[in-house]
């Protein structure tokens, strides 16, 4: 029994293996995200504020990653003319 | 001009000061001027593992604070003519460490030295940032085992995008050594072989250091581990990635574990 299962045993290291591929590719991936995002709001920024007045502290970005689609929003705060 | 090598690895305890010791000391025989600079403020340990913890007077910071000037920081290596020693401080406050300090020290030590070599904080954070920041070239220290990997990943993002070589456009050299291997283990297939770690994270390889207990006698006699037992297979190891890091073309040797004749005669006589 024992021996079956020794032979049974899976090697440790391609399982460590394969769960590191998936992980860093993830995590790889958020990082570039996060440059993304940072691109992204500035360039917004830049072109809505030729425009109207904003408050460039106020300027929001988010992906949401679904499954089959995902979301992007920008929430802007718009100054009222006084 | 000399060279900024930072060493470094995001997990702690893979490594770091062991490895900044060794290719220190390696580089240093070789005849080429070297200084090792701690970075790990409040957490010191280079002084000791180059058994130098009782002429520590002044340190990294107090040089960035103009306390002493950088000639008086720096600790001489009783052993290697070459080879210096800046410590890191055992009690001020970390955040002592400014980016314009750190920068004229560095710019300080390249005129005099061949070799600057940084020895990273464990983490991510401000420490290990800074000892990066002016790096040419860098060492990764990695464990074959997962937190290790992955942390050093991380590590790799961050030379690509936080150093000063970096936001120039240009790139940090970087190459892996691995270190606490184990043959035993990598031949039973229960721990991550070193061309699973190398084709993970894709940089090129410096070394391979074998888990020994000669590394752990030699941080208890606090000498670097080629000078302590260059002939032992850690000793070796390091010996060719200094050769290595010097430009120098050395085949790469997979540590089987065995001691050689010479180590087993001699092996035990300097504990």
């Amino acid at each position: 029994m024992n021996l079956f299962n020794w032979l049974k045993r899976r090697r440790s290291a391609p399982v460590a293996r394969e769960r590191l591929e998936i992980l860093l590719q993830y995590e790889r991936s958020l990082v570039n995200q996060t440059d993304l995002i940072a691109v992204l709001r500035e360039e917004i920024l830049r072109i809505v504020a030729r425009y109207v007045v904003i408050d460039p502290d106020t300027v929001q970005v988010k992906v949401n990653r679904g499954n089959t689609v995902s979301t992007l929003a920008v929430g802007i705060r718009v100054r009222n003319a006084a | 001009m000399g060279n900024v090598v930072v060493v470094t690895s995001g997990k702690g305890g893979v490594g770091k000061t062991t490895t900044t010791a060794a290719l220190g000391a390696a580089l240093a025989q070789g005849g080429q001027s070297v200084v090792v600079v701690d970075f790990d403020v409040g957490l010191r340990n280079l002084d000791l593992v180059m058994g130098a913890e009782r002429r520590v007077v002044y340190d990294l910071i107090t040089v960035i604070q103009g306390v002493a000037k950088l000639p008086q920081a720096l600790i001489r290596d009783k052993r290697i003519e070459n080879l210096w020693l800046l410590p890191a401080s055992q009690t001020r406050d970390k955040d002592a460490l400014t980016e314009e300090g750190v920068g004229r020290v560095i710019a300080q030590l390249r005129q005099s030295y061949d070799w600057i070599i940084c020895d990273s904080p464990a983490g991510i954070e401000r420490g290990a940032v800074l000892a990066m920041r002016h790096a040419d070239a860098a060492i990764i220290v990695t464990n074959p085992e997962v937190s290790s990997v992955r942390d050093s990943d991380r590590i790799i993002g961050m030379l690509d995008s936080k150093t000063l070589k970096a936001e120039r456009g240009e790139r940090v050299e970087k190459q892996l050594l691995i270190t606490r291997y184990d043959p035993a283990r990598a031949a039973r297939g229960d721990m991550l072989s070193i061309e699973d770690v190398q084709e993970i994270l894709a940089i090129p390889l410096l070394g391979i250091v074998p888990e020994s207990e000669d590394v752990l006698r030699a941080s208890n006699l606090g000498t670097p581990v080629t000078l302590c037992a260059p002939t032992s297979e850690p000793g070796r190891a390091y010996w060719n990635a200094a050769q290595r890091l010097n430009g120098e073309d050395v085949e790469m040797i997979v540590p089987s574990g065995k001691k050689g004749f010479f180590d087993r005669l001699f092996g035990r006589r300097a504990a």
